[in-house]
């Protein structure tokens, strides 16, 4: 039945155009329909990685300041600095939702950077306390704050590079047909634009600002 | 980068023959057990670069541990640097924690490469890893038994025939019906040659059609070598210098 249908005129006259169709259409899909769903969700994958990593060492926080407290409780600036900066960093979040806004980025990216660097002095100033840096606990602590911002700096290499595809997907041929055809809505993800601790370096005012007027 | 050409690989050249070994060996045992991946590695030189960046660089490349478990470990020595880091996989960061290669670092591996003895160091260092490894031995054997990789999956085998055939069957006598018609050369009503044979699309008994599909399969064994199982690391472990 099927050998007498496929056989009629009709079928013949355009089985050319049904074989082409038949190898074309799944040519088509390897080349590209999946490429930027796919490097999409890698790289929100990558940023949830990043989120987790801050998350760890947001927790880890509030039993160092604790630790330290025992030893040097008349460092309260430095503390205090510390877990301001903590509750500051904790409240700036960005869901994937928000990837490509560069501000919300970039606004996460200062509150992080501003409790690394409070951090540091906090580590800089137990320096001090022979009797803290053999506490135990604090040596734990140590070790998994520093494992923690290894860990950050893992996970923030993956994410720029994932964000690099998936920019790449949307912008280079054949990809970028896919997304002027079907993937309007796609924004490219914002990266991080410098190394956290390039950010630390003081500002040079060279009286270029406007108070200053030259 | 280095090539990963054993469990030990000693490109510094500060471990000695009967250490290499004896750590190969250990090695070896312990992955036979747990599918844990243990590998020791020493550079002269970092070139500049930082040991941690290098280590997870090194570790991905080399895809130490089982994939989908990650358990692997990379203990790495950079000689010229005077620095050394533990590097452990997703799976084992659990087991083994931060905390733990760091008192490894600090009391196998400095006070040893201080006195200049590397070997001992090392071999102190892949002792106790082990041992925190083994410290939890239900979860150990669990793992070692997840990855237990029989050395011929017949299940798969058998599955790939199944298809094989099905596919050769299915798609070929399809296949017989319509491309006579069209690429072969008309005979009759209804008859076609085409290949050298003779097809009759329409009548139920088709001439002989012998799909010999040609694919042969190639094994995918490795020949003794060791090689990573594709495992990955998240940064975990730690680093120190002496």
């Amino acid at each position: 039945m099927l050998a007498q249908r496929l056989s009629s005129p009709f079928f013949f006259r355009n089985l050319p155009a049904l074989l082409m169709m038949t190898i074309v259409l799944p040519l088509l899909a390897g080349c590209g329909y999946n490429t930027i769903p796919t490097a999409e969700e890698s790289a929100k994958a990558a940023w949830s990685q990043v989120l987790n990593q801050y998350q760890r060492r947001a927790d880890l926080i509030p039993n160092l300041v604790e630790t330290v407290k025992g030893y040097a409780a008349h460092e309260k600036d430095t503390l205090d600095a510390v877990v301001e900066a903590r509750a500051k960093a904790t409240q700036v979040t960005v869901t994937p939702e928000t990837l490509s806004d560069p501000e919300a980025v970039k606004r996460f990216q200062d509150s992080q950077a501003g409790l690394t660097s409070a951090l540091s002095r906090l580590l800089a100033v137990v320096e001090n306390y022979p009797d803290l840096k053999a506490n135990q606990n604090f040596l734990a602590l140590q070790a998994q704050l520093e494992g923690t911002e290894n860990r950050i700096a893992v996970a923030r290499r993956d994410y720029i590079e994932a964000v690099r595809e998936y920019n790449l997907t949307l912008r280079t041929f054949p990809s970028v047909i896919w997304a002027t055809l079907w993937f309007r809505g796609n924004q490219p993800f914002a990266n991080f634009t410098i190394e956290e601790d390039k950010m630390q370096t003081p500002k040079v005012d060279f009286g270029t600002n406007t108070t200053q007027g030259g | 980068m280095p090539v990963l050409t054993g469990r030990v690989v000693d490109n510094a050249g500060i471990i000695d023959a009967a250490t290499e070994a004896a750590l190969t060996r250990k090695l070896a045992d312990f992955e036979a057990k747990s599918s844990d991946q243990i590998v020791v590695a020493t550079v002269p030189s970092l070139d500049g670069e930082e040991i941690e960046p290098y280590a997870n660089r090194l570790f991905r490349a080399w895809k130490l541990g089982q994939a989908g478990e990650d358990n692997g470990v990379l203990l790495l020595v950079a000689n010229n640097d005077r620095k050394m880091r533990i590097e452990v996989g997703y799976g084992l960061e659990g087991t083994l924690t931060d905390l733990h290669t760091r008192l490894i670092i600090e009391n196998d591996m400095v006070p040893a490469f201080r006195a200049g003895d590397f070997s001992g160091g090392i071999a102190k260092a892949v002792d106790d890893m082990v041992m925190v490894l083994q410290g939890n031995p239900e979860e150990l054997e669990a793992r070692g038994e997840r990855n237990q990789q029989p050395p011929f999956n017949t299940d798969d085998l058998f599955f790939a025939i199944f298809i094989s055939i099905w596919a050769i069957i299915f798609f070929g006598s399809i296949a017989a019906s319509i491309l006579p018609p069209i690429f072969g050369r008309k005979l009759g009503p209804g008859r076609y040659r085409w290949l050298g044979m003779t097809f009759e699309p329409n009548r139920r008994s088709s001439g002989g059609w012998s799909g010999s599909s040609g694919g042969g399969w190639s094994s995918g064994s490795g020949g003794g070598g060791f090689s990573g199982g594709g495992g990955s690391s998240g940064g975990g472990g730690s680093s120190g210098s002496w």
